[in-house]
């Protein structure tokens, strides 16, 4: 049966990318979607199975992938409590994506490509969640990788969209580079990248130290802080988080799947799974716990001022994985996890919620441009005030029980780490702004005065370059008109599409409700068993609820607030978000502009990656190598006057060949002398 | 087999079918017949090879297939054999050079007898370098490979030929005129030229040195290794497309194959010593090569840097010597000849269409040729070295095993899957994405079927040996365990040799 779960999808993947021009379009839909379906409905069974009965846990093996001395790697599907939770959340959003998108690409003429795709990340998600070692992982990790690249530039004639595709698959190789690192030390000092055995040999290692990079650190937590930055890239943690927002402009389904629910949850995925090493490095959780507390604040701030629809959520996104890896980095897996779980609910929801008033707006994507919608698309607007709720964590909804769990846990992990109270306060003023920009994207969309009705008798628009976000449309402005009906009223969107959001809103509403005592409750024990390890002196499940009572309401008072300031802002007295921009313009642009993280990256890594190529180029290969080399040799066997020319234009080149040399002897007598890592 | 061994067989197999085409009456249809002489050549060839393959015991140290014959008297003798190192190359010297045929099928029609004539005679030599266990035996293979491609280059060639087979000709002759006077050194010591007796006589570690060192200005310009490397941009760009092919897929294989074959195992203490600093140009060459490559405007040259870069990852590997980075080195070796030769006959095909390398020539191709553009993604995300295809095993073969040997050196190394994944996703946007606005791009037509043959068996060979590459790294567990143990105990005798002197 796992092996159905698994590679259903890659069936669906074959036959719609093989045979897509043959069986045509709907058909293809058809087949993708009704395995996803099937798979999606094993999952549900193997969750109650293994998760919530008494089930087995299991990795059976399919096939040996490579062996080479005393590595070796199996195919495995290793499905525990810890899995079935991943499995269920993948393949739910998965399979409604898929039936979601059969309205949403209605359009598009390349529709097998689509739902092939999508087909192959759900694969290679599936992969990565049932993985029994770090090579296995790996390979879903890139897989995941690979379709996201595909699916961002999936409208392949815009320059944006390759661009961003571009940017995020590098972005998270920097990452990978870092998962690999951590691969081939664990490797080293276990011999194995199994889970289960560097799972056993990690409390041995964790008073071991290793000699690595010129320095002497402790086993583990090396080992830990590499692998973590592989979760950074993927889960776009503040420093890697540049790909996600420019991922936006993949269609919206792709956005809700992989860049919500998902793919960047991965990283959060692995921290949890590795959960025995990370447990063996109280600095490694610091860390953890740092890098999540400054996402989730960094993200809200930048998610305060932008205008695109899907950019407020996938900053909205990126601050909600900040929560996660601080519930993580306090030693709560469960609560991570439990956040993964109802986040997955309602962040699809909003972005499916936004997509359907994309659709009603024609592709429009600037909230500047909507307004008043609500009496147009009530039932999108419903669901749209579902997710906000549960996002914001009203009472009884599902992300009341999830964050605020965090920011309990992360309280109560404050009585003995520093780093901890720090997140503390930043998920506490984070939860304040993520309210605010929540409803102002509510109000903005659905409230005040309509912004689209003359835009509409002018056909569709230019996209908005003159904005300040750049890349506004959503691909439609790329294509030849393929639809007639561009000119008309907002119109709520297909069944295919609201019924996904029926399904995501009852997910949004009772996910945390109805799962709270298995995931973070007094049932979690018998819940996850073996598949999260917590270590001897880690009860932070229990610490979280002997709270002083103001901590519990602080969450509580932080989203009223929001709401108020955000009801005053663009309900009561729409010209306040403006002159406030004027009054500080300098804060307005730094925050509108994400930090100027883009432009300081271009500038440090970008730009120097050319310049030093076309140096290496120009000046390496042809000014030193060529000319002393062959060129050199031919020029004094051919030409007489040889030493003549040398005089003239000879000396700076000898000075640079010098200096290469110079370079290589030195990096050689650096590796000759510090001998390495032994 | 014709009182020859199979190895014979196989070496020589294509020279029959060249002095078939030697006898082809000129006169209409003339071409065709020789097109087809070659090809029926090379699947024989290929066919035998897969018959050897069936015969081939996995796993074991010992050569297999020996045969030995007097020749030329004293000393010198005709011995063949192979064993899990140089068999994979010899399978995979048989399987691409049809593709090369077919690849050359309509884009060659200038002396076409001469130019089959020169790939088979190729081939021959080729086949013979890793079939070789005679040290004479081997140089003549190994520097008359030279002679066929120089040729390829020179007559077929773009419009610097003259330039670009010169340069190659020149910087690989260097390095060869040290090896000779090395073999000869090594003949004056020990009165033999039987490599498996050289493989256990113990050289004076001093004169291993030496040794060493002339051998490796010939293996290190064929790799090649950066600051040699300038050749081989020059020589990919001017060649026609199946001289890439094999240049990338087996010459390159050539210098790799001689490190595992001669200096690793005949002077290990030298290789020891001097294993830092192939440490440290096979990094330069990984990072250097990358930049280089993210700059350049011409397809092939792009790809030919970033075989300069992937060939740094086998020098790095063969010199951490220890079981997983040697194999991933013989793999990456192995692998990259399919990755790199599919990558030179997808531009090919775009070539042959457009007549141009510039990368700027091209762009929204996608729109007229999807079938391409999924081949063409394919062969790219293995040259980045995504897990599932090939690319992946050797990179982390050599990578995990790097580490142990050296964490600065993995460190660094590990820096070229970032700069791949970025040269090789821009090359493929800027040829294959964007909209489709040039004139002379809107009469592109997809695949043909000839070139649909040519490109799908490559396309399931690298994902299969990304999934299931065990057949390779089997065929030379044995005999890499037996190299590197043999190495150990070279080190470990000298170690003791020194300490005594105390």
């Amino acid at each position: 049966m796992y092996s159905a779960i698994v590679f259903l999808p890659l069936l669906g993947f074959l036959i719609a990318g093989l045979l897509g021009k043959k069986i045509g379009d709907r058909a293809s839909e058809i087949v993708t979607t009704a395995l996803l379906f099937v798979s999606c409905a094993l999952s549900w069974i193997t969750f109650f199975d293994v998760g919530l009965h008494d089930g087995h846990f299991s990795a059976p093996v399919i096939a040996n992938w490579l062996t080479s001395g005393d590595l070796k790697i199996d195919w495995a599907l290793r499905v525990d409590t810890l899995t079935s939770v991943m499995l269920i959340v993948v393949t739910t959003v998965s399979a409604l994506v898929h039936l979601y998108s059969i309205g949403y690409m209605h359009e598009d003429k390349s529709r097998p490509r689509f739902f092939a795709y999508l087909s192959l990340f759900t694969f290679a998600m599936l992969m990565l969640v049932t993985s029994d070692n770090l090579a296995q992982m790996f390979f879903g990790w890139e897989g995941v990788g690979l379709a996201s690249y595909l699916l961002i530039g999936f409208w392949f004639e815009k320059p944006s969209a390759n661009a961003a595709a571009i940017k995020a698959f590098v972005v998270n190789r920097v990452g990978d580079f870092g998962f690999s690192l951590g691969m081939f030390l664990v490797f080293m000092l276990t011999g194995s990248i199994s889970f289960d055995v560097i799972f056993a040999a990690a409390p041995d290692l964790a008073s071991k130290s290793v000699h690595a990079f010129g320095l002497d650190w402790n086993a583990m937590t090396l080992a830990c802080l590499l692998l973590f930055m592989g979760a950074m890239g993927k889960s776009a943690q503040f420093l890697l988080h540049t790909w996600l927002p420019d991922a936006m402009e993949g269609p919206t389904p792709v956005s809700a799947l992989i860049h919500a629910a998902t793919m960047v949850t991965a990283g959060v995925f692995m921290v949890a799974r590795l959960s025995p090493l990370f447990e063996q490095s109280a600095t490694a959780l610091t860390v953890v716990t740092l890098v999540g507390g400054i996402t989730a604040f960094f993200a809200a701030t930048v998610g305060l001022v932008q205008n695109d629809i899907k950019r407020v959520i996938a900053y909205s996104t990126c601050s909600q994985l900040g929560y996660m890896f601080v519930g993580l980095g306090c030693g709560g897996y469960a609560l991570g996890i439990f956040h993964l779980f109802t986040h997955a609910f309602f962040k699809a929801l909003l972005f499916l919620g936004a997509g359907s008033v994309i659709h009603a707006m024609h592709h429009e994507q600037d909230m500047r441009q909507m307004g008043g919608l609500w009496s147009k698309i009530p039932v999108t607007f419903a669901c749209m005030t579902i997710g906000t709720l549960a996002l914001t964590g009203f009472p009884l909804t599902a992300g009341y029980f999830s964050k605020d769990a965090i920011i309990e846990g992360a309280f109560a992990a404050g009585a003995h780490s520093f780093a901890a109270s720090f997140a503390f306060v930043l998920l506490v003023v984070a939860a304040g702004m993520t309210s605010f920009y929540s409803w102002r994207l509510v109000f903005m969309t659905f409230f005040g005065e309509r912004r689209w009705s003359e835009q509409y008798k002018l056909l569709h628009p230019a996209p908005q370059a003159a904005h300040g976000h750049g890349h506004g449309d959503d691909g439609h402005g790329a294509h030849d008109d393929p639809h007639g009906h561009h000119i008309g009223e907002p119109h709520e969107s297909p069944a295919t599409m609201m019924v996904p959001l029926f399904v995501l809103s009852a997910g949004a509403l009772a996910a945390g409700y109805a799962f709270k005592d298995q995931f973070i409750g007094h049932e979690a024990g018998e819940f996850w068993r073996t598949s999260l390890f917590t270590g001897a002196n880690n009860h932070i499940l229990h610490e979280m609820h002997e709270i002083p009572a103001w901590v519990g309401y602080a969450p509580f008072a932080m989203m009223v607030g929001g709401f108020v300031v955000a009801l005053a802002m663009y309900v009561i007295a729409p010209k306040v978000p403006a002159a406030l921009a004027e009054k500080f313009p300098r804060l307005y642009l730094f925050l509108l502009n994400k930090w100027y993280f883009d432009e300081l990256y271009d500038k440090i890594f970008v730009k120097p990656a050319f310049a030093l190529g076309r140096l290496f180029w120009k000046g390496g290969d042809g000014a030193i190598i060529d000319r002393f080399g062959p060129d050199g040799v031919a020029a004094r066997v051919l030409d007489g006057a040889g030493v003549a020319s040398r005089l003239q234009t000879g000396f700076i080149y000898n000075y640079a060949f010098a200096m290469l040399l110079g370079v290589a002897a030195l990096i050689t007598y650096g590796l000759f002398a510090l001998g390495g890592g032994q | 087999m014709f009182g020859f061994g199979i190895l014979s067989g196989l070496t020589f197999l294509p020279l029959v079918g060249a002095a078939l085409i030697l006898f082809v009456k000129d006169g209409e249809g003339s071409k065709n017949t020789v097109r087809w002489i070659a090809l029926w050549t090379t699947l024989v060839t290929l066919a035998l090879s897969f018959y050897a393959w069936s015969q081939f015991i996995p796993g074991v140290a010992d050569f297999q297939f020996v045969e030995q014959r007097s020749w030329f008297g004293s000393g010198l003798t005709y011995k063949m054999g192979v064993d899990g190192i140089s068999f994979p190359f010899v399978v995979l010297t048989a399987f691409l050079t049809p593709f090369c045929i077919v690849a050359s099928w309509k884009s060659i029609e200038v002396r076409v007898r001469e130019y089959f004539i020169a790939f088979l005679v190729l081939e021959t030599l080729m086949i013979g370098v890793f079939c070789a266990l005679d040290l004479v035996l081997f140089y003549l293979f190994f520097e008359g490979v030279l002679i066929p491609m120089f040729i390829i280059i020179g007559v077929w060639g773009g419009k610097r030929r003259i330039y670009a087979s010169f340069k190659f000709f020149l910087y690989t002759l260097v390095g060869s005129l040290l090896m000779l006077v090395a073999i000869m050194a090594m003949y004056a010591q020990t009165h033999t030229t039987d490599i498996t007796t050289l493989l256990t006589t113990h050289f004076d570690p001093a004169l291993q040195k030496w040794l060493w060192l002339a051998f490796f200005a010939s293996f290190a310009v064929k790799m090649p290794m950066w600051p040699v490397h300038t050749w081989l941009p020059d020589a990919h760009v001017e060649a026609p497309t199946a001289g890439s092919v094999i240049l990338a897929g087996i010459l390159l294989k050539m210098g790799g194959y001689g490190f595992i074959r001669f200096s690793l195992p005949m002077f290990p203490d030298a290789s020891h010593y001097f294993a830092p600093l192939v440490f440290a140009l096979s990094v330069i060459a990984i990072i250097y090569t990358s930049l280089v490559a993210l700059v350049q405007e011409d397809i092939k040259k792009l790809i030919a840097y970033s075989s300069v870069a992937h060939m740094g990852f086998v020098t790095m590997g063969l010199f951490a010597m220890n079981q997983q980075a040697v194999e991933g080195a013989v793999f990456q070796m192995v692998s990259h000849g399919l990755v790199s030769g599919a990558l030179f006959l997808c531009v090919g095909v775009v070539y042959d269409r457009l007549h141009t390398r510039e990368i700027a020539a091209y762009g929204g191709i996608v729109e007229k040729m999807p079938v391409y553009a999924v081949i063409f993604m394919v062969f790219t995300m293995a040259n980045i070295g995504l897990p599932g295809t090939s690319g992946f095993v050797g990179e982390f073969l050599t990578l995990i095993g790097a580490f142990k040997a050296n964490t600065w050196v993995a460190l660094f190394a590990t820096t070229g899957v970032i700069l791949s994944s970025a040269y090789a996703l821009y090359l493929y946007r800027r040829v294959l994405f964007g909209k489709l606005v040039k004139p002379s791009l809107q009469g592109l037509t997809d695949l043909s079927a000839r070139e649909f043959a040519v490109l799908a068996p490559l396309v399931l060979l690298t994902i299969w040996y990304g999934v299931q590459p065990n057949q390779i790294i089997h065929a030379c567990s044995g005999a890499v365990a037996q190299l590197i143990k043999n190495y150990d105990a070279a080190l470990a005798v000298t170690r003791t040799a020194a300490l005594s002197l105390y």
